[in-house]
């Protein structure tokens, strides 16, 4: 399935991935992902029925008690903003409706 | 000074024979005058350095137990936060990152007295085998400053090559510790999944990612990981199991040791010199009591393309946080786009070409329609992959492999197919996706003097044996006490 890569799918990918590329950009990972893909079909080789998912390779996460703790102040947590909102502990984002 | 190990350091330090504002100033002046010619460092931090150093050169003045590194420098990868310290994963999109906290490894470094020297340079987000994917330009490998150092832990491997630091911290997700170590002619060892807190390391994938350091020794590897590892309240993932004192288990005993060679596996793709030297170093475990087990890996051929499934789907979500928002580079192309113009602009100005490659794939066989195919596949087979190793350590207690299949490349020789570069991980990407322990160690050298890396991998944090191993090997060969001319 991988050989019809094709520029739309790259482009539909990287809509879903927030990236927007360039031209150039497009034609070449629509090769080396094509390259990558194909080079991947080997798995459908193996016989994996029955065989269980491996997400994680250890057994139950560690839990912690659910207490309070201290955690950052608001203007470190807010110190590597690109664009500081004027108001204290607020970050500042373009427009979102129109 | 610069040719000791951080064992030696520390014990001279705590005896007072040296102080470690002396020390810190020799590896300091040392990595200004061969930098420029390595750019193994994103960052130095000469002052922060000096004053620490002189903190503990005053408490010990005033009779105060000092930590179990104290006065050792140490160079951080530069995906590892440091409070106050700027951290940028070698990518544009952090270029201006200042932590406001400290990984777990980097706190418990200094509460062992270590004293942080620098952030190495890297991989953009650990993306990649040479460390051509930096921002920031590649590192050279101090034996041979026209080829690679291996990547993504470059900075940090050429750093204690060079002798820069007697001790770094790299992380590994498919080799990015060992690959750069066997590259550089240092040790560098890949502690078992969970047994380092990942929490403050800039997230590739985090079912395979792992912490660990560089050295000039085992012993010294023992070390740092027993001051490095156990438990944290902040990483769900960081294990329970206790954390014995490694050095301790550094016996040189590996009589009746099982030592399992994947014969099958490592034999078609390997250079004559690395062949020459491997066959060399199980060769010298024989000599020592080991006993050598031919055994079956019949899924580690697929390895490769398991690995790049799975960590580019982990990747491509762990990357969705770089938006531009609250942190980092925010494109600033127009000023009436957007949020999601902001978002896409942002992230295909500050991304590289490697990692923008690696979430577009991941995100693709994370994609309705291809998920089982892809990424279900993949985990899989991730399942066979482990389960040949849990079969092959009944029969053995470590398994020896080269480290890389190749010497270091020329610099510019793979970077234009990214398919071939993915290629050279081909015996280390294993070990994450099984989440063993695993250590390379220098075992000679190839043609034109380029070192040779002998990987070790051991069952499930059973890091003591792995070490007892490596450490046997090492007692017989000066390959680690090699520095390079520069």
């Amino acid at each position: 399935m991988s050989s019809t890569l094709t520029v739309a799918d790259v482009e539909r990918i990287a809509a879903l991935a927030q990236l927007e590329l360039t031209a150039e950009e497009k034609q070449l990972f629509t090769k080396q992902l094509a390259d990558i893909l194909d080079y991947a079909e080997q798995l459908q080789a193996v016989d994996t029925s029955g065989v269980p998912a491996t997400a994680h390779v250890l057994g139950e996460p560690v839990e912690r008690d659910d207490a309070e703790r201290p955690s950052l102040a608001i203007d470190e947590a807010v110190g590597n903003a690109p664009d500081p909102a004027s108001a204290p502990g607020l970050f500042r984002v373009p427009r979102v409706i129109g | 000074m610069l040719q000791s190990t951080a064992s030696a350091i520390r014990e001279d330090v705590a005896s007072g024979r040296v102080s470690a504002v002396e020390v810190c100033r020799a590896f300091l002046d040392r990595t200004t005058a061969v930098n420029a010619a390595l750019n193994a460092f994103n960052l130095v931090t000469s002052e922060r350095a000096l004053a620490q150093a002189a903190e503990i050169d005053r408490r010990r003045a005033a009779g105060q137990t000092l930590g179990v590194l104290a006065g050792v420098p140490v160079a951080i990868k530069d995906n590892l936060c440091v409070r106050g310290m700027t951290t940028t994963a070698s990518s544009r999109i952090l270029e201006h990152f200042v932590p406001p906290y400290d990984a777990t490894v980097v706190a418990r470094l200094a509460a062992a007295d270590a004293v942080v020297i620098g952030k190495t340079n890297c991989d953009e987000f650990a993306m990649g085998s040479s460390n051509e994917n930096s921002a920031f330009g590649p590192v050279r490998n101090p034996w041979a400053q026209d080829r690679t150092p291996g990547g993504s832990s470059g900075g940090s491997a050429a750093a204690v090559a060079a002798r820069c630091a007697p001790l770094a911290l790299g992380s590994d997700t498919g080799g990015s510790i060992r690959q750069p170590a066997g590259f550089c002619g240092v040790v560098g060892l890949k502690p078992t999944y969970g047994r380092v807190s990942r929490y403050g390391l800039l997230a590739f994938a985090s079912s395979l990612d792992q912490i660990g350091p560089f050295t000039h020794t085992v012993r010294d590897a023992a070390l740092a990981l027993s001051a490095i590892a156990g438990a944290d309240p902040s990483d769900a993932t960081a294990s329970r199991e206790a954390v014995p004192d490694f050095a301790a288990s550094l016996t040189g005993d590996i009589k009746g040791l099982r030592i399992g060679v994947p014969r099958a596996f490592v034999a078609d793709g390997v250079d004559a010199g690395v062949r020459a030297a491997f066959d060399a170093a199980i060769g010298t475990l024989r000599g020592s009591g080991a006993q050598l087990v031919d055994i079956e890996l019949p899924h580690a051929r697929y390895a490769i393309p398991v690995y790049y499934l799975v960590a580019t789907a982990e990747a491509s979500s762990n990357l969705a946080r770089y938006d531009g928002v609250r942190y980092g580079y925010r494109s600033a192309r127009d000023k009436d786009q957007n949020l999601k113009q902001m978002y896409s602009r942002t992230r295909d100005e500050g991304f590289g070409a490697e990692v923008k490659r690696r979430i577009m794939l991941g995100t693709y066989v994370l994609s309705a329609g291809y998920y089982d195919a892809y990424y279900l596949k993949a985990q899989q087979v991730r399942t066979l992959v482990r389960q040949d190793y849990q079969q092959a350590f009944e029969k053995v207690d470590v398994i020896a492999m080269p480290t890389s299949p190749i010497p270091p490349f020329r610099l510019g020789e793979r970077t234009g197919d990214p398919l071939q570069m993915y290629l050279a991980d081909v015996f280390t990407v294993s070990a994450n996706l099984a989440g063993l322990p695993a250590i390379s160690v220098p075992c000679g050298f190839s043609e034109g003097h380029l070192p040779v890396g002998l990987q070790l991998t051991g069952r499930m944090f059973d890091e003591a044996t792995l070490l007892r191993a490596a450490d046997a090997y090492e007692r017989e060969t000066d390959w680690h006490a090699q520095a390079p001319a520069i």
